[in-house]
């Protein structure tokens, strides 16, 4: 397992979700609090390019050694690509969950949502107070 | 830490997958203290077991120990244990920690003139050590499997058992409360990694060794749960033996059968399995790197191969019935 850690360049939704912009695509990823909660990811079931996810709104689901949890979607838009390379690698969740461990990109269908969510100095607070 | 039946069980150490992996690759410890003891001596202590216990006792000796049912009149367990020699009218019951109470008070109910038993649970801590270098980490007695002997290891006097509940090599102690912590600090010291439940429930399912509560219960017979073969119905009566004959007899009943998942998901516990049956066990394998489970089918279902679905939260996910033991130790030739 890594070290808890949330990186400054990234955007945060309460759901303990990542996001990182890069133009109009988006990478969605779970944070380190996420996988620590959730324990040892044994799988995760992926949604398929081209489908669209909402905001706030389930898109897949992971499964640790101890739960089950959906993963909710922090901005809205169309998948462009899933991270395929996490199929029998699901450890990359838990010991690089904002490298390795992503899970989607996302064409944003409306880029103004980013700013309802948290920088990492307001989630490092969130995760603080839980 | 969590709470079962009365007592505060680790469910992991490392992590369930870390800790899976030492003991298939190397040796790992675990704490099963909450393991029950049922102590049965006396004049008529080995007759009486034999009458309430499915598996033929004559067939052990002293020193040697033998895995068994507790039945009910309709052939279902009330428990699965393992039955420990000592003597000729002396035996030890190692039996589930949510167990104990039923099973003493089943057989203080119908136990024999002569015959005593004794609670002896909070006597006697437990550890198991297993994996395929459990036998060469300490210095431990020559046994072959389901023997025993009492012997000190690293120090400590114990009942040292060739048995386990991994598929792995290995012994389980039996040893005083008070000297359980020096043995656990000895063995992990020489090299034994602490494992936990969660790591013990995916070994023992990766082996298909049924688990009471899950696979077994009072629900369903010992033949359904697979285990007619350590119920003696040829060789001697026993509570439970009659239901049993006629189950046997009538045939067509359902089998607890294991499975791999050939899609992609884990089964669980519960789940329904298409087009008929349950999960009573499932778990992401690690061994396997696939889920893996056992449930109980109708009779129709049972065969090797059989494609089943499971219900995984609403989405059917392929997998096909497997011979057991679902994970086999790679031969090294």
């Amino acid at each position: 397992m890594s070290d808890e850690s949330y990186p400054d360049e990234l955007h945060y939704h309460e759901a303990h979700d990542w996001v990182r912009v890069d133009g109009d695509t988006a990478t969605f990823g779970i944070t380190w609090y996420a996988q620590d909660t959730l324990g040892e990811v044994v799988f995760y079931s992926p949604p398929e390019v081209g489908d669209s996810v909402t905001k706030d709104a389930d898109y897949g689901e992971l499964e640790s050694t101890k739960a089950v949890s959906g993963v909710v979607a922090p901005l809205s838009g169309e998948i462009v690509e899933v991270n395929e390379s996490l199929d029998g690698n699901e450890s990359a969740i838990n010991d690089d969950p904002y490298g390795e461990g992503w899970l989607i990109k996302v064409r944003m269908s409306d880029p103004s949502e980013v700013d309802s969510l948290m920088d990492a100095a307001a989630y490092r607070e969130l995760v603080e107070s839980l | 830490m969590v709470p079962f039946a009365g007592w505060e069980m680790p469910v992991q150490y490392a992590g369930v997958i870390p800790e899976h992996r030492a003991v298939r690759e190397h040796a790992g410890v675990f704490d099963v203290s909450h393991m029950g003891q049922l102590e049965v001596r006396g004049p008529g202590a080995l007759e009486f077991l034999q009458s309430m216990l499915s598996n033929d006792l004559t067939r052990i000796g002293a020193g040697q120990a033998q895995y068994t049912l507790l039945l009910d009149e309709n052939g279902c367990p009330i428990d699965d244990l393992i039955a420990y020699r000592l003597g000729d009218d002396h035996l030890l019951l190692v039996v589930n920690a949510a167990r104990v109470d039923d099973d003493r008070e089943w057989l203080l109910g119908r136990l024999r003139e002569g015959a005593v038993l004794d609670d002896r649970t909070a006597d006697m801590a437990m550890l198991a050590l297993q994996g395929p270098a459990a036998l060469d980490l300490v210095d431990l007695p020559q046994l072959a499997p389901f023997e025993f002997t009492r012997a000190e290891v690293c120090g400590v006097l114990g009942i040292v058992a060739r048995t386990g509940y991994t598929g792995e090599p290995g012994v389980e102690i039996m040893v005083a409360p008070d000297q359980a912590s020096r043995l656990w600090d000895t063995l992990l010291a020489a090299g034994a990694a602490p494992a936990g439940l969660g790591a013990r429930d995916t070994l023992r399912l990766e082996v298909c060794y049924p688990l009471y509560g899950n696979d077994l219960s009072q629900s369903r017979t010992a033949l359904e749960g697979g285990l007619g073969w350590v119920c003696a119905l040829d060789r001697k009566e026993f509570v439970g033996a009659d239901a049993l004959r006629a189950q046997r007899e009538a045939g067509g009943y359902d089998r607890l059968v294991a499975f791999r998942v050939t899609g992609r998901g884990i089964p669980r516990q519960g789940m329904a399995i298409r087009p008929a049956g349950e999960v009573t066990s499932g778990t992401m394998s690690p061994s396997l790197e696939v889920g893996i489970g056992m449930g109980y089918v109708p009779a129709d279902l049972a065969a090797e191969g059989t494609e089943i679905e499971i219900d995984v939260r609403g989405r059917p996910v392929a997998a096909q019935v497997a011979s057991k033991p679902l994970y086999v130790k790679e031969k090294i030739t």
